[in-house]
């Protein structure tokens, strides 16, 4: 079973958000695999050695930097990985990106593609679906659980829903983006991390792909952003001390009686 | 302009997304002057609903009708959103920013090859140009986005944002029907599990009430489960907690969580990591119970308590349920 998993790279989650010329500033920023991609290589690692046979190869678009996203995979025991160059891509429009790791898909070749459910840079929620929708592919999004059964080419997921999980049945091959609880992401060995060394990324750019570059720059991007802001800053408030039962007495005529929010 | 709103149903009853979106959509709509809104409805209103969807803002209700929209399917959905969307060809088009429209609307991106702006807060025309206002990195910043030429604009648009409107009995809809050929979708729902209690989602919550490090283990949740109750308040919970294993996933609030959004939030043994910080600094009202009184969180909450929260949670719901029966 030839499992793809695509992963993108974003500032770390402790980073704080400045803004330098009206864009997010990311001189400073310790760049990480998306955490929810993270949930998407174990499982795919999983599959892999549960039925002990298949290939899972690892995707990441974007400029040079991303090849560590590739070796961070590599080291927790992915097979192949490959970088797909992100020049002249509009890297922020998630149908541009989807139509670029299509055409990386249909090169590379799947039985099944797993993605985190949402980059924690823009937060978009849309390349993993899109791909799907662009493959002609069944998906499953934010996924807690899965199972796969390459013989009969069927799968089972959970996912996650407001009040409980669905539960899902879909035919292979198919795109499942990762939530979080989906397994416990795995920490590399020793000899995971040496084993990098020896791997060559190879690189593939848009015409070894055949996507036109047009169709897929700023100037074709289908959403784009015009303007980026901080959140207001929040003023402390009011902070009482003293016995737990006077305390709490005050702050509920407080909410109740003068804020009246509750 | 003319916007269209797809309806999100249950038993045939639009969940209270789909009237906030409603809102929103006649507010742009009357803005442009010869304005219509839409509500696409994937399957059959139950009685009375397409009434209360006219008194509420829809001007047409397009019924996508097909024997394949029995129980959701991703891609039969798909299918009649795209149906309703050629019969009607509208400027816009809103999706509950819910697991439904968030799992439906990417979809759509794709068959239309359009853009998407998800999770959407605020709409504003900007030089002539329809802008989309949505948090990004769980609300550490904000961005506004532009769509291409391309139509319809496609938006999710985050619950508890809009304020649905005052029902106006004299608003008439005209209802359409749109019909779907079967589809065989290759994923669907066959089941549903339900989680623990009867609380809203964290997403939909007016007041959540959060715990962190400080409640040292599962069995201490009670405490907050308690207040909760007496509130109809949602549990949620740090990164710290739910990684600890005290708590499941689903109540997470933060990046790599849940971004919420209620009246009231209780954090309540949580310093404040900048991931938790992100996910629920735009609640209205913050309450921090912490007893370090250097804690990060009192820096950014509204109300506070410096306590031992073993002592303090259990006399707020003394206190409220007191307060609330009065």
């Amino acid at each position: 079973m030839n499992i793809l998993v695509f992963v993108k790279q974003v500032p770390d989650t402790e980073t704080r958000i400045q803004l330098k010329d009206g864009v997010v500033d990311t001189s400073s920023v310790k760049w990480v695999a998306n955490p929810y991609d993270e949930f998407a290589i174990e499982e795919a690692l999983r599959i892999k050695e549960r039925l002990g046979q298949g290939k899972v190869t690892v995707v990441s678009l974007g400029p040079d930097r991303v090849k560590e996203a590739i070796k961070y995979a590599l080291s927790l025991g992915a097979d192949e990985g490959v970088h797909v160059k992100g020049e002249g891509v509009a890297l922020a429009d998630p149908l541009a990106v989807a139509t670029v790791l299509a055409a990386a898909a249909r090169k590379a070749g799947f039985d099944l593609i797993l993605t985190g459910k949402q980059g924690v840079d823009h937060d978009w929620s849309q390349a993993g679906i899109i791909l799907a929708e662009l493959l002609d592919l069944p998906h499953v999004s934010v996924v807690v659980h899965l199972e796969v059964d390459p013989a009969s080419k069927q799968g089972k997921a959970k996912r996650e829903v407001e009040g409980g999980a669905e539960l899902v049945e879909f035919s292979l091959p198919a795109v499942i983006t990762a939530q979080k609880g989906l397994n416990e992401p795995r920490y590399a060995s020793l000899k995971g991390i040496m084993a990098v060394k020896k791997k060559t990324i190879p690189e593939w750019s848009l015409s070894e792909l055949g996507v036109d570059a047009a169709s897929v720059g700023e100037s074709a991007a289908a959403v784009r952003f015009v303007e980026f802001s901080l959140p207001p800053p929040r003023q402390a408030g009011k902070i009482l001390e003293g016995d737990p039962k006077d305390t709490a007495r005050e702050l509920v005529r407080i909410l109740h009686r003068e804020a009246k929010v509750i | 302009m003319m916007v269209s709103v797809v309806a999100e149903l249950k038993d045939g009853a639009a969940r209270k997304i789909t009237l906030e979106m409603l809102a929103e959509a006649r507010r742009l709509a009357d803005a442009s002057g010869s304005g219509s809104v839409a509500l696409i409805a994937p399957g059959a209103l139950a009685a009375g609903e397409a009434e209360r969807l006219a008194s509420q803002g829809a001007d047409r209700i397009l019924h996508v009708e097909g024997e394949s929209l029995q129980g959701y399917a991703t891609e039969v959905y798909a299918a009649a959103v795209q149906a309703a969307v050629e019969a009607s060809k509208p400027d816009a088009v809103f999706f509950g920013a819910t697991s439904q429209g968030k799992d439906l609307a990417p979809r759509v991106a794709g068959r239309l090859r359009v853009g998407l702006a998800s999770d959407c807060t605020g709409f504003e025309w900007r030089d002539g140009e329809l802008t989309a206002r949505r948090p990004i990195f769980a609300g550490k910043a904000f961005g506004r986005v532009a769509w291409s030429q391309a139509r319809p604009r496609l938006a999710t648009v985050r619950p508890n944002t809009f304020t649905p409107l005052p029902p106006d009995a004299s608003r008439k809809a005209a209802v359409e029907k749109v019909p779907l050929p079967p589809i065989t979708p290759r994923a669907r729902v066959v089941g549903f599990e339900k989680s623990e209690g009867e609380m809203l989602d964290l997403t939909e919550a007016n007041i959540i009430v959060s715990g962190g490090r400080a409640m040292q283990g599962p069995e201490n949740f009670e405490i907050l489960r308690k207040l909760c109750k007496v509130l109809g308040a949602t549990l949620g919970a740090s990164r710290a907690a739910v990684d600890a294993g005290w708590i499941d996933h689903s109540h997470q609030v933060g990046q790599t969580g849940k971004v919420v959004n209620p009246t009231v939030y209780f954090a309540v043994g949580i310093s404040g990591a900048i991931q938790h910080l992100a996910g629920m600094s735009s609640s209205r009202t913050i309450v921090a119970i912490n007893k370090d009184k250097d804690a990060p969180i009192f820096k950014i909450a509204s109300y506070g308590i410096v306590g031992d929260l073993y002592q303090v949670v259990p006399a707020l719901t003394e206190e409220f349920q007191k307060a609330l029966q009065e």
